[in-house]
């Protein structure tokens, strides 16, 4: 065939683009070829395809949904932490004139890889699977406002995640650290399709995030139960809200961001060059207006986990639930006013710095009074060590550390010192794991036998927790030291042979994570294995107090047979102390939203048009909008959106739970 | 998406909480008002009335304002009491991060390029 039409079918994609000449590539693809076809030939042999498709990929069910969520994050997590060892053995190695393992080529991949699979694709769905699953349930509600929204949302950060993945073996990631700093990301100083991968894969889940936003700041304004006010509400819905209208607030930046920067790339306009009137600043200065917030769309929901966790294992009303709530709105409000800390050595000067350095240190007001709910929730309460618990104590300790590192690098002279060095990477390291990770275990711990009906398995979950806060706590506070003696970050190659001994410990710090993260998958697998023993069927197994333990574990699809009625802000605490009595008769057909396949034929025509346009195969892109287009608006006249679900089945359900209740007690 | 959903829902439409709608007057009105607003600006720049170029820019930003505001009133029936003060609740929030997020960035970047770029860098560009 002539190179022209090869071109045209193929774009830039050729046979070189597969990084056969990457041995450590080569390795990792074929065991995930293996791994892969295993699952695959698996879920063939079992015949699951059916099941899989019907139950859950076309599922409009915001429990469902939640769960694949939660799924993702963890099987992204392990993409993500791989890429966190490689880092930490290729700089425990490289001294003494070693090149270590990595070439340039590749690390700079591994760790642009690793911030954006972490950010994007492992706390993102952690946490949008937690309010997911948690927020109709806490509100009293059967499902989100718009359930085939949400079904297209999960598929679109899924598709996003598969963009990502495939550019490990499929030509190359991007070289650019996680945000893709221009000039280097312009089309002149990475003319290879590793950004272009970095766009696609953000701008497709971009659209999943926002979406999601929007449907689940409807569902908590329109759909709570009666009597359920605003200052009804549980605090993990308040933050839960006020992340979501952080999301629809910044997001849209980050998809202009991505956008120019595109147009920049594909059609030559000079938004972000050097030359032209370019201003790679206004990049910085722009995507930081969507990357703060995007830190505080993480912490929040993690803050409201910690909140439920503290009060249901004090056994005591959240102290200060007023101040909780308005510490979040603060929070949220100044999320947008604290970007330039960034940036603080770029150049904005004196006036500049200080103002956005007072602004920042602000925000640790409002954080510093949530600490002291939580502390004075736990004061006089009888705390049950349960696993939940643990990550809370564990969260308020190491959360402490990182904010005041955090406050300390608001000073904008620190911050000369500071910027861009090893402390900063412990800083937000310090932040992230210790509030949002430990906030999802915390979460997951909490909400998996309302999810599944049986607990987690406290012994492996101690083992988990003690590896990953002792590993932690190995792994960062050297770079802390590091920074603070001038190590800046990203670099693959050291010289001063005295530093090897902190990269030594970091590393085995990382080896303890990842026995962690091991020991979590075998808390699920034992957990599964020993269902019967850890089995709960009170539905509320933790003595809790929020709506959401209020229906059985795991929860029928309709969630509540009778909507709740709500007097308290502890809903569930105050319906038990009123002596609750489940309704046994008078179930009525339940009205719920049908499932559909619109969602992944969607986010999969998505991706594809994204790859498309990574590799300049423009037929494939344009055949894939095309067909978007098409499958859209064919959506518009499906009429069979729902269905009832019989008041004999409702009946025969809730039938099921009363005998397993009366069996408990 | 419960029946109980669109009960409440059904409801909204009979008290002041509920959405706003248009008559096919306003509809008229504020077709008008927009069609108005898009020719003076282009009036504007086809006919070079003003004296500068920057006063011609200014008086565009300040028509799309007006632009704005008519269509939230006209095609988004926006007003205070309508979703029970959440449209206009919203509206605030919006306002208040587009205004922080388009006078912080004019604010850090004209400090940026006072103090990073160099002074005859305009003429080098050429």
């Amino acid at each position: 065939m002539s190179p022209d039409l090869l071109k045209l079918i193929f774009g830039r994609l050729g046979l070189e683009s597969l990084p056969l000449h990457e041995p450590i590539v080569v390795g990792t693809f074929v065991v995930v070829a293996l791994g892969g076809a295993a699952l695959l030939g698996g879920l063939t042999y079992f015949r699951l395809w059916g099941y899989l498709w019907r139950e859950w990929f076309t599922t409009v069910d915001h429990k469902r949904i939640g769960i694949m969520y939660m799924i993702l994050g963890i099987v992204m997590l392990l993409r993500g932490f791989a890429d966190a060892l490689m880092m930490r053995g290729q700089q425990m190695l490289a001294f003494g004139g070693s090149e270590g393992y990595l070439n340039a080529h590749h690390y700079d991949q591994v760790f642009t890889a690793h911030g954006v699979i972490m950010i994007f694709f492992v706390a993102m769905p952690l946490v949008t699977g937690l309010m997911n699953y948690v927020v109709p349930l806490q509100i009293g509600a059967r499902d989100v406002s718009f359930p085939f929204l949400n079904n297209f949302s999960f598929w679109m950060t899924v598709g996003g995640a598969v963009l990502v993945m495939a550019s490990l073996f499929i030509g190359e990631f991007a070289r650019t650290g996680w945000l893709a700093y221009p000039p280097l990301s312009n089309i002149g100083y990475s003319p290879d399709v590793g950004v272009d991968y970095y766009i696609w894969a953000l701008q497709v889940a971009g659209v999943g995030t926002t979406l999601s936003g929007i449907n689940l700041i409807c569902t908590i304004v329109k759909l709570r139960c009666p009597g359920m006010t605003m200052m009804k509400m549980p605090v993990f819905t308040w933050t839960s809200l006020c992340t979501n209208v952080l999301i629809v607030a910044s997001f849209p930046v980050l998809t202009v961001v991505l956008a120019l920067l595109s147009l920049d790339r594909y059609v030559g306009t000079n938004f972000f060059t050097n030359d032209f009137g370019g201003s790679p600043m206004m990049y910085v200065n722009l995507i930081w207006i969507w990357g703060h917030p995007e830190v505080y769309i993480l912490v929040l929901p993690a803050f409201g986990i910690f909140s439920e966790v503290t009060s249901t294992f004090s056994g005591k009303r959240l102290f200060g639930y007023t101040s909780m709530v308005y510490a979040t709105v603060v929070i949220t409000i100044l999320s947008y006013l604290v970007w330039l800390h960034h940036f603080f050595t770029m150049g904005s000067g004196a006036s500049v710095n200080s103002f956005f350095g007072i602004t920042t240190m602000i925000i640790s007001i409002p954080t510093g009074a949530k600490m002291f709910n939580w502390l004075f929730t736990m004061y006089r309460g009888r705390i049950r060590y349960e696993l939940p618990m643990m990550w809370t104590i564990a969260f308020m300790l190491t959360f402490v550390i990182g904010g005041m590192t955090g406050v300390l690098l608001a000073v904008p002279p620190a911050d000369f010192v500071l910027h861009n060095s090893l402390f900063l990477i412990a800083h937000f390291h310090n932040v992230i794991i210790g509030g949002v990770v430990f906030g999802a275990f915390a979460g997951i711990n909490y909400w998996f036998p309302k999810a599944f009906g049986f607990k987690l398995d406290p012994f492996w979950g101690k083992m988990s927790f003690w590896f990953w806060v002792t590993g932690f706590y190995l792994a960062f506070m050297p770079l802390y030291v590091l920074g603070l003696m001038g190590v800046t970050r990203r670099l693959r190659v050291f010289d001063d042979p005295s530093l090897q001994i902190w990269f030594v410990i970091a590393a085995i710090g990382a080896v303890f994570v990842f026995i962690g993260i091991l020991s979590m998958l075998m808390q699920f697998a034992v957990s599964l294995l020993k269902r019967e023993q850890l089995k709960d069927v009170t539905g509320d197994p933790w003595d809790a107090r929020t709506l959401e333990w209020a229906t059985s574990s795991p929860p029928p699809d309709y969630n509540f047979a009778f909507t709740p009625v709500v007097h308290d802000n502890d809903a569930w605490w105050d319906m038990k102390k009123r002596g609750y009595q489940r309704p046994l008769t008078g179930f009525k057909p339940i009205h719920m939203p049908s499932s559909t396949g619109t969602g992944i034929i969607l986010a999969g025509l998505a991706t594809a048009m994204g790859f498309g346009l990574i590799w300049y195969i423009w037929w494939l892109a344009a055949v894939s909008f095309i067909a978007m287009l098409a499958v859209g608006i064919g959506h518009t006249f499906n009429y069979h959106r729902d269905f009832d679900i019989p008041a004999e089945d409702v009946i025969r359900t809730e039938d099921a739970r009363t005998k397993l209740l009366a069996g408990a007690k | 998406m419960s029946t109980d959903t669109h009960a409440a829902h059904a409801d909204d439409h009979h008290h002041e909480g509920g959405h706003a709608h248009g008559t096919f007057s306003t509809y008229m009105l504020g077709f008008v008002l927009s069609v108005v607003l898009t020719a003076i600006p282009f009036w504007l720049v086809m006919s070079g009335t003003l004296p500068s170029k920057q006063i011609t820019a200014l008086v565009i930003m300040a028509f799309a304002v007006v632009q704005i505001v008519v269509h939230m009133i006209y095609f988004l029936h926006m007003n205070t009491t309508s979703e029970n003060g959440w449209s206009m609740m919203a509206l605030i929030f919006t306002i208040v991060m587009v205004v922080i997020a388009l006078s912080g960035s004019l604010w850090v970047m004209s400090h940026l390029n006072s103090n990073m770029m160099p002074v005859h860098q305009m003429t080098g560009m050429k």
